[in-house]
Parts: C-alpha cells; structure tokens; sequence
C-alpha cells in the first residue's frame, strides 16, 4: 500500500533525532564515520542542526522514516544498488562496527546502549503519517464541512445519526480503523438491506468510527453484518416489521475478554465500550449504507431501545453449558457471533427457587407469555440464564440439552387453551390445532445463553419476531481477522 | 473550528450537498419573510418587493439582522423557520 519510497543514498544512512540521549551519544562516532571515505548521510527527525558534528538532512515530515519503518533512533541502514541490506538499531558497538567495517568505532562508549522510540511510530502522529504517505484504497467520496458548521450538528442533519452523537470519520481515523482487519477495504461484505447496497469493509470502518469502535472490534462488526445481511436472517424484514426488534447480538469466543467485552454485570446495559459500539456500528452501517431509517423501511410501532445497541458476550468461562457458538456447530475456541431478531429483554423473577425442576417451571410460566401466551411455535426466544440461577442447574447436572427439552416438555398446552377465541381472547392458534398439543418453541427455537452478575436470582428472555421463511431465522458466523 | 473533511458514510446515491427544496409553484397563500441583512437601502429594496409580493397574495413579514457583518442571531433563525414558509434574504449597497 505505501507509495514509491523516497531513494536512499548509497552506503551508510543513520537517523537520527536530538531528542533521543542515545543518539547524542554516538555524534562522535558519526564525527568517525565522517572522517572515513565511506559514504555517510545523516537524517535528523527533529532537530535540524542536530548532531552537531556531521551535516545532516531534516527528515521533517518524516517521509524517510515512515517508508523505511523506522521503529528506533539511531537506527544504521546500509545501502547497495538502491536496496538495504542491513540496519542495526540503537547502539551495539559490535554492530555498527560489523555493519561499517570500521573495527575501532566508538571505542570510547559503552558497548551497547538500546535506542529511542522513532517520531514515526509516535501514537499522536502515526495516524497522520498513515494517511499522508499511504496510497490507500479508500475510495469514499469526501465531505468538507465549512469552518462556520459544527461537524457534529452537520452529521446529524444529514441524518446520519443514531440520535447519539457519532465521531467524525476522519480519514486518518477510517485508516486506523482498517488496521483492524487484514480484508481489502474495497472486499464486498453483502448486499445490504434495505437498499441492497454492495456493502464494503470500507463502508463498515466508517460506519465503525462513528460508533465509537476500536480497530480490534471492527472484525465482529464485519461478522455481524455478514451475519444479518442474508435472506435467514432477513434484515429487511427486520427493519420494516411493525413488531420491536432488531438485530440482538451473541459473541464467543476467547476474542471476546481479548477485546474487554462485558459478560457480567449489568452486560446488556451500558458503560462497556465494545459491548455498545460493536451493536451500534451494525445498526449504523444499516442506516447509513443500507438506508433502513426510522419512518421509512424501519416501520416498527415502538421499536426499543436495543435498536440503538444490543450486543454482549456469554460468560464461557463460568458457563455450566456449552456455548451457543458450539450448540450451533461452530467449535469450541474460535470466535463468532450469533444475530437473533429481538425485543428488549425482561426480567425472569425467581429467587425461591432451590433445585432445577422448581426453576425450570418458573421458566416455563415466562417463556409462555412470550409475545402472547396462546401464540406459539411463531417466536423463538433467547433465555439468557445468570450465575445464580445456573448453578442451580450446575449442581443438578442440567446440559444446555436437557434445560431444553425440559422447558419444551413442559410448555406443553392442549389446542383447546390456545386456539383462537379460547379463555375470551379472540387471538390464539388457527381452528385446525385445536386438537393439537403443541409445546411454545419449535425445535431449535429456544436460545440459551450464559451472562450477568454474579449476584441476583434472576434472568432473562428476549423474546423475536416471526420465524423461519416468512420472518427471521438465527444466523451464526465466525469472525476472522 | 477548523474545517473538518470526512468520508461520506453513506452508499452516496444522495449528492454531497445539501439538496435544494423544490421551488413553490405560487406564493399565493404562503408567508414570505424578508431579511434585510442590515446593509444601506437594503429597505428600498425589500419595500418594494414587499409590494410585489402582496399584489399576488402572500403574506410577507420583515426581519432584520443586526449587522450584515455577522451570520443571523439562532433567535432570529428560529423566529423566521416557525413563522414562515418562504424567505428572501436581501443584500444591497
């Protein structure tokens, strides 16, 4: 990606910065190096009349430093038919005396003395350099706000927003955020809804940026787009339904403590950066690529506040059941994200309960209110069970399995409780199930998920939309980097 | 502030700019403001536009910054967006 690189002179190149004790310490060796016929040229980072004893080039805006990845000052290149073919960084006098060929350099100092940071690899200007001296293949059309415009109340105008403030995508930022992943910014992720838009990694890290992410969680963010913007999925469906949900998101995997996602305390809500910016970076790329905007495709009644964000990570490691990656066949240890359609979550209250066949029954008596207690079959849900609650199941042996077929055995119900008109609700079932028994999910409908503090005797249910070909189904992808 | 340039966020099928509304097929019936920006005989001007404008059925209400030489108080801004659904600002010398 780096442009052409400026030529070095042949022979001996040394940087330099004034800055740097270790390069003051070798001036008299560069005063040596000067005296011999071995051609010497000298560049100063920041100083231009540094090293007083040889004449040198100010490298200011560190063009040299950045293409030959200058990391440490003094750092010796050695130059032949326009190729290096050694360097030797900070002050080793057995190397620079290899390197030189001149066996009594620096006779006088410490034989070795390690270097200084480079100016190019300064965090606060790296960006900078990143963009000014990279060809890079960001190719997003430019937009100059005037000096009279306040970029944050321009991005909101042009409703780019989520409500919330987002960060200007600089260039310079979008650069440091395409570190985050070694995909070309120009690969196509999807097509993304509702507009159908060829989505690309660059399109992602801008989006990215504005939520607030770090480079390291740009990977899940590409992941969950990947994994919402699929006919399973359905994401246009999800966006023009009536119903409140929107794209709630699972991560596993090592990746997620790696990046400081929160699975404990108070995980669904807010304060932990990866947990929020992850979820907002889909939601926004959504809106702003694929054009799903509140009022127009987004026809939601009363929507919830997940729309903005809705991501967090399971507890694996305090888990008594596998994680919901693996249960959806993806293996143990490699990150991915799963995307379920989803309302906001509510609250499973039992804290009497003392063995798993009391809990599970409270589980049963929420879950089958999900979205109305006579529906069934049409939403699955996810049940996020906390610490307190699952060691009740840890210590009755329950897999993620048998709390499962449990719950399904158990929400049983006879055609006659749920067909339509039963109980004096005219909503329930069709009139041909009415001598069915029909238990509240169907088979893989049910999500269980392990996350929360570790102090409460309660969990939780976040019930979807209509499933399967005429809705939303679960979709699982790994994340790679 | 400094003018800051950022990559568009967008799938970009909308021009860069800020589109322009569409122009009113009639000013009958709508309220027209006039801002004199302040400049010397700007009210000559917006006087006799005033005139223009109500022969052909619009009501017309006048504003007038402070000074030209500064953007137009939010108070003002606010008074004439709630007030009126066209404006002419008028600059003159």
């Amino acid at each position: 990606m780096a442009r052409t690189a400026p030529v070095l002179p042949e022979g001996l190149v040394v940087v330099v910065k004034r800055e740097c004790a270790t390069c003051q310490m070798v001036d008299p060796v560069l005063a040596e190096l000067a005296a011999t016929n071995i051609p010497l040229t000298v560049y100063t980072q920041d100083d231009p009349s540094f090293p007083p004893s040889v004449i040198s080039h100010h490298d200011a805006d560190l063009s040299i430093s950045w293409h030959y990845d200058i990391e440490t000052v003094p750092t010796v290149l050695k130059i032949e038919n326009g190729q290096e073919i050694d360097r030797t960084i900070g002050w080793s006098k057995e190397n620079w005396r290899n390197i030189t060929g001149v066996h009594t350099l620096g006779e006088e100092l410490p034989d070795m003395r390690p270097g200084c940071g480079s100016m190019s690899v300064d965090p606060d200007i790296v960006d900078a350099l990143r963009a000014r001296f990279t060809d890079s293949p960001v190719i997003s059309r430019t937009i100059e706000f005037s000096t009279a415009e306040d970029e944050f109340e321009a991005m909101y105008a042009r409703g780019w927003t989520d409500g919330l403030p987002v960060i200007p995508p600089t260039r310079e930022r979008v650069l440091k955020m395409l570190t985050g992943t070694t995909r070309h910014p120009q690969d196509v992720v999807a097509l993304c809804p509702p507009d159908l838009v060829e989505l690309t990694i660059e399109k992602i890290a801008i989006n990215a940026v504005m939520a607030g992410c770090l480079p390291e969680y740009l990977p899940w963010v590409i992941a969950a787009l990947e994994a919402v913007c699929n006919d399973e999925f359905n994401m246009h469906g999800v966006l023009a339904t009536t119903m409140p949900v929107g794209p709630v998101i699972v991560c596993n995997g090592p990746g997620t403590r790696a990046i400081g996602m929160n699975s404990g305390i108070n995980t669904f809500g807010q304060g932990n950066r990866a947990n929020n910016t992850i979820g907002r970076a889909v939601q926004l790329t959504v809106r702003n690529v694929g054009g799903g905007r509140p009022g127009e495709v987004d026809r939601a009644t009363h929507g919830n506040p997940g729309k903005i964000t809705f991501c967090f990570a399971e507890d694996e490691e305090r888990s008594p059941f596998t994680p919901l990656s693996v249960e959806r066949g993806v293996p143990q240890g490699v990150n991915a994200v799963t995307v379920f359609a989803g309302e906001g979550p509510r609250c499973v209250v039992d804290q009497l309960a003392r063995t798993a066949d009391e809990l599970v029954n409270s589980y049963v008596a929420c879950l089958l209110t999900v979205h109305h207690p006579k529906l069934v079959i049409g939403f699955d849900a996810i049940l996020t069970v906390s610490p307190d609650h699952g060691r009740v199941f840890a210590e009755a042996g329950w897999t993620r399995e048998k709390l499962i077929e449990e719950v399904t055995q158990r929400s049983l119900r006879p055609g006659t409780d749920l067909v339509r008109g039963a109980h004096g609700m005219a909503e329930g079932v069709p009139p041909h199930l009415e001598s069915a028994t029909l238990p509240k999910f169907r088979p893989g409908g049910l999500l269980v998920t392990y996350a929360g503090g570790g102090a409460g005797l309660f969990s939780s249910i976040v019930a979807g939309w209509a499933n399967g070909k005429i809705g939303s189904d679960p979709v699982t992808r790994v994340v790679t980097a | 502030m400094a003018s800051i340039t950022i990559l568009d966020p967008t799938n970009e099928s909308k021009p860069a700019t800020r589109e322009l509304l569409q122009r009113p097929g009639s000013i009958s019936g709508h309220t027209i403001g006039l801002l004199d920006i302040s400049k010397p005989r700007g009210n000559v001007f917006l006087d006799r536009l005033e005139e223009r404008l109500t022969e052909r059925g619009a009501k017309v209400l006048r504003f007038a910054k402070p000074t030209f030489t500064k953007p137009a108080p939010v108070d003002l801004r606010h008074e004439i967006s709630t007030q009126c659904t066209l404006v002419i600002e008028a600059l003159a010398d």
